[in-house]
C-alpha cells in the first residue's frame, strides 16, 4: 500500500522530458513490431487470398503441397520427440551430476544456435553425401541419407537440438535436487522419481520447449534446404515448397502455403502466451517458499 | 538398532568434509550433530541417509553394512533443511508418497494408506490442512508436513537437517518442545544437525560437537557445557573468556597474579591458554590481596542476570563476567567502578612445544585457592 501511495505524487511530478522519452520508447517498440511483424503477417494472408478462396484452397490441396505438409509433419514427429528425450536427459545430467566435460556439454548444446543453419546442413552433406566421409560406405550398403528423408530428419534434429534443454536447464537448476533426494529416501525408484516428482515440476517449461522446438522443426529452411535436393513431392518440406512456388512465379500459391506456416506461428504464439501466463503464476506460487 | 560409524572420511576435492569420524548411536537416542558450517555435520547426515558415500570407513546397523544398502532401501526418515516438500502435491499426497511408491507386494491398500496418513496429519497437528499445497502453508506447518512424510514410512532412524533453521524464533521454540515430546512418545532413534548450541543442548540426549570434519567432543549437554574438552568447544559453546597464562611450579601465572590452584599437580611448566566462563569470575568492590584489579566498563541487566564487561589492565584485555542482578545492585556495580576479579574455575590447555597449539590431551581444570581472609571478606 505504502508503495502505491508514494508512487502517485512521483508520477505527477515526473518531468515532461522523461515522459516524452517514455512515450517515444514505447512508440518505437510498437512501431517496430507493426512494421516488421504485423505488416508482413497481414501481407501473407492478403497475398494468399488475392486470387480468391478457390485458388487458395487449390494451392493447398495440390498433391505437391500435400506431400510437403505430410513430410513436414513426419520430420517434426520424429525430430521433436527425439529432442525432447535428449533435452530432458541433457538437462538432468547438467543439473544433477558433476562430471568431466560438463561445461563442454553446455557449450555443445548451444552450438546449433551459433552455427548458421546452412553450415549445419553442409556438415551433413560433407559427412554423408556421395563425396562425403561416410558416403562410399553408405552407398555400398544402399543407405540414402542425403537428398532423402533421413537427411532432412538429421538436419532438423541438429538445428532444433537446444530448444528443450535450454528451456529446462535454468528451471531445474533453480529447483535443485532436494525433492528428488527426498523421494529417493522415501523409497521411490528412478522412474517413480522422474514421473512423480521431476516431470510434474518441469511440465510447463517442457511443453514450452517442445512447442518452440516444434515451431522451428516445421519452419526450418536453411539446413533442410541444403540436404533436401528439392525433389518435388518427395523431399520438399513446407518452407522449401514455398520457395519453389515463389521461384515459379506462383505468388498466390507460395503465399497460400506460407500462410499455413504463419498460422503455425500464430498458434505457437498463442499457446506460448497461455503457458507463460500459466507457468508464470506457478512460479509466483512458488515464491513464498523462501530461500 | 545400534548404528556404528567407524573411521569415516569424505573429501570433496581438496576439502576434507569428514576426517576419520567414529561414533556409535544407541537405539532410541536423540543425538545432535553440532558445529559451524563446513564442519562436516551435514555430510555425515547425508551419509547416514544414503545420499552420499564416504571415501573410507564403515557404517553398520547392528552389524549390517549400511553402505551396501541404497538410500531407497535404507528405511530412513529424512527431513530436509528447506523441507523439500513436493510442491505440486497436497499435504495428504506428500505424506502418502512413501507408501504409494512401495512395490505392490508391500504397498498398503488405499484405505489403509488414507487411514495412516490421516493419523499422521493429526499427530503433527495439521488437521484440516490435508488438501492444501505446500505454498499455502507457513514455515512451521511445512516443517511438520516434512516430518509427517518422513514418519509415514515408519523409519528405523529419523534424520533432521537444521530442522528449525528456517523458522522464526518463537515458532522455533514451540516446535523444539513439540519435537522433544514426539521423541519421548515414539522413542525413535533421531539424529539432527544444527549450528545452534541452544537447540542442541536443549533437545539432545547426547551432543556431538564437530569442527573441520572431526569430532571435537561427544557428551551429554551438561558435560559439553560444564567440561568442554577442547579449546574449540569452549569457544563454540556458551560464553567464555580466553586468557594467555603460564604454568609455573604448579601455579598459574596470569597477568600480575600468581595463583595457587588445585588441579595443577605435576603439570609441567609451559605457556597455556586458559578459559573461564563469565559466571566463574567473582567480583568484589573492595581491593583484595589476590585477584586482578579491574574497572567496570559496561554493565547491563538481562532478566535476572547482570552482564559485566571489565577492563583488566594487568592482563591487557577485557573480561566478561556474569552475576545475579540483585547481587550486582548490592555490590553497587556501575560503569567506572573499581573491582577485584577472582577466577574460580579455569580450564587450562598447555601449549604444545612442537605445534604451538593448545593441547586438549593435557587439559587441566584449575581451582585457584584464595586466602582465608580474602574469602571471609568476600562472603
Amino acid at each position: 500500500m505504502a508503495a502505491v501511495v508514494s508512487a502517485a505524487p512521483l508520477r505527477r511530478h515526473r518531468p515532461i522530458g522523461r515522459r516524452l522519452v517514455h512515450g517515444l520508447l514505447i512508440g518505437v517498440a510498437l512501431g517496430f513490431l507493426l512494421l516488421f511483424l504485423l505488416l508482413p503477417l497481414a501481407a501473407v494472408f492478403v497475398e494468399a487470398l488475392r486470387k480468391g478462396l478457390g485458388t487458395y484452397v487449390a494451392a493447398i490441396v495440390h498433391p505437391e503441397a500435400l506431400a510437403a505438409i505430410e513430410l513436414t509433419l513426419l520430420v517434426a514427429v520424429i525430430a521433436v520427440p527425439l529432442n525432447t528425450v535428449f533435452g530432458v536427459a541433457a538437462a538432468w545430467a547438467m543439473t544433477h551430476f558433476d562430471f568431466r566435460g560438463k561445461a563442454l556439454l553446455g557449450a555443445l548444446i548451444d552450438l546449433p544456435f551459433s552455427v548458421s543453419p546452412v553450415v549445419s546442413g553442409l556438415i551433413y552433406v560433407l559427412l554423408f553425401g556421395a563425396q562425403g566421409w561416410f558416403g562410399p560406405w553408405l552407398q555400398a550398403h544402399d543407405i540414402k541419407l542425403i537428398f532423402a528423408v533421413p537427411g532432412l530428419v538429421l538436419a532438423t534434429i541438429f538445428v532444433t537440438l537446444p530448444f528443450v534443454a535450454r528451456e529446462l536447464i535454468p528451471l531445474m537448476q533453480a529447483q535443485g535436487s532436494d525433492e528428488e533426494e527426498a523421494a529417493r529416501v522415501l523409497g521411490a525408484s528412478g522412474w517413480q522419481i522422474f514421473f512423480r516428482v521431476t516431470l510434474p515440476n518441469i511440465r510447463w517449461a517442457l511443453l514450452y520447449g517442445v512447442l518452440l522446438c516444434n515451431a522451428r522443426a516445421m519452419g526450418e529452411f536453411g539446413a533442410v534446404s541444403v540436404v533436401s535436393g528439392h525433389i518435388r513431392g518427395l523431399t520438399n518440406t513446407l518452407p522449401l515448397h514455398v520457395e519453389i512456388l515463389y521461384n515459379d512465379y506462383n505468388y498466390a500459391g507460395a503465399f497460400a502455403v506460407a500462410s499455413l506456416l504463419a498460422l503455425l506461428a500464430l498458434v505457437t504464439l498463442c499457446l506460448k502466451t497461455f503457458l507463460e501466463w500459466r507457468y508464470g503464476s506457478e512460479l509466483a506460487a512458488r515464491a513464498p517458499r523462501g530461500h | 538398532m545400534t548404528i556404528a560409524i567407524t573411521h569415516l572420511s569424505r573429501r570433496f576435492a581438496e576439502f576434507r568434509a569428514l576426517d576419520d569420524v567414529s561414533l556409535s548411536i544407541a537405539p532410541g537416542e536423540f543425538v545432535a550433530l553440532l558445529g559451524p558450517s563446513g564442519s562436516g555435520k551435514t555430510t555425515l547426515l547425508r551419509i547416514l541417509a544414503g545420499l552420499d558415500f564416504p571415501d573410507s570407513g564403515e557404517l553398520t546397523q547392528d552389524g549390517r553394512d549400511l553402505l551396501r544398502v541404497s538410500a531407497r532401501d535404507r528405511g530412513v526418515g529424512l527431513v530436509f533443511q528447506h523441507y523439500a516438500l513436493f510442491r505440486h502435491m497436497t499435504v495428504f499426497e506428500n505424506v502418502a508418497f512413501g507408501l504409494r511408491v512401495r512395490p505392490r507386494a508391500r504397498r498398503p491398500s488405499k484405505a489403509e494408506i488414507a487411514d495412516r496418513v490421516d493419523r499422521l496429519i493429526k499427530r503433527v497437528q495439521l488437521d484440516g490442512l490435508a488438501q492444501r499445497y505446500p505454498a499455502q502453508l507457513s514455515g512451521g506447518q511445512r516443517q511438520r508436513v516434512a516430518l509427517a512424510r518422513a514418519l509415514a514410512i515408519e523409519p528405523g532412524l529419523l534424520l533432521l537437517d537444521e530442522p528449525f533453521g528456517a523458522l522464526d524464533a518463537q515458532v522455533r521454540i514451540s516446535l523444539r518442545r513439540w519435537l522433544r515430546h514426539l521423541h519421548e512418545e515414539l522413542h525413535l532413534t533421531t539424529v539432527f544437525v544444527t549450528h545452534d548450541q541452544e537447540e542442541a543442548l536443549e533437545l539432545a540426549d547426547r551432543v556431538v560437537v564437530m569442527n573441520r570434519g572431526r569430532i571435537e567432543q561427544v557428551g551429554t549437554p551438561e558435560e559439553i557445557y560444564q567440561q568442554p574438552a577442547t579449546p574449540f568447544v569452549f569457544e563454540f559453546i556458551g560464553k567464555s573468556n580466553k586468557l594467555p597464562v603460564r604454568i609455573q611450579n604448579g601455579r598459574l601465572v596470569a597477568g600480575d597474579q600468581r595463583l595457587d590452584a588445585d588441579g595443577l599437580d605435576g603439570a609441567a611448566d609451559a605457556g597455556a591458554i586458559a578459559y573461564v566462563r563469565p559466571e566463574h569470575l567473582a567480583l568484589t568492590p573492595t581491593p583484595l590481596e589476590s585477584g586482578w584489579r579491574a574497572t567496570v566498563r559496561h554493565i547491563y541487566l538481562a532478566g535476572s542476570i547482570a552482564h559485566v564487561e571489565l577492563d583488566v589492565p594487568s592482563l591487557g584485555q577485557s573480561l566478561e563476567a556474569e552475576l545475579g542482578g540483585e547481587e550486582a545492585q548490592r555490590r553497587a556495580l556501575q560503569p567506572g567502578a573499581a573491582v577485584t576479579v577472582q577466577p574460580r574455575h579455569l580450564t587450562v590447555f598447555p601449549i604444545d612445544g612442537k605445534t604451538g597449539e593448545p593441547d586438549p590431551e593435557r587439559r587441566r581444570v584449575a581451582h585457584p585457592r584464595y586466602g582465608q581472609a580474602a574469602l571471609a571478606r568476600w562472603r
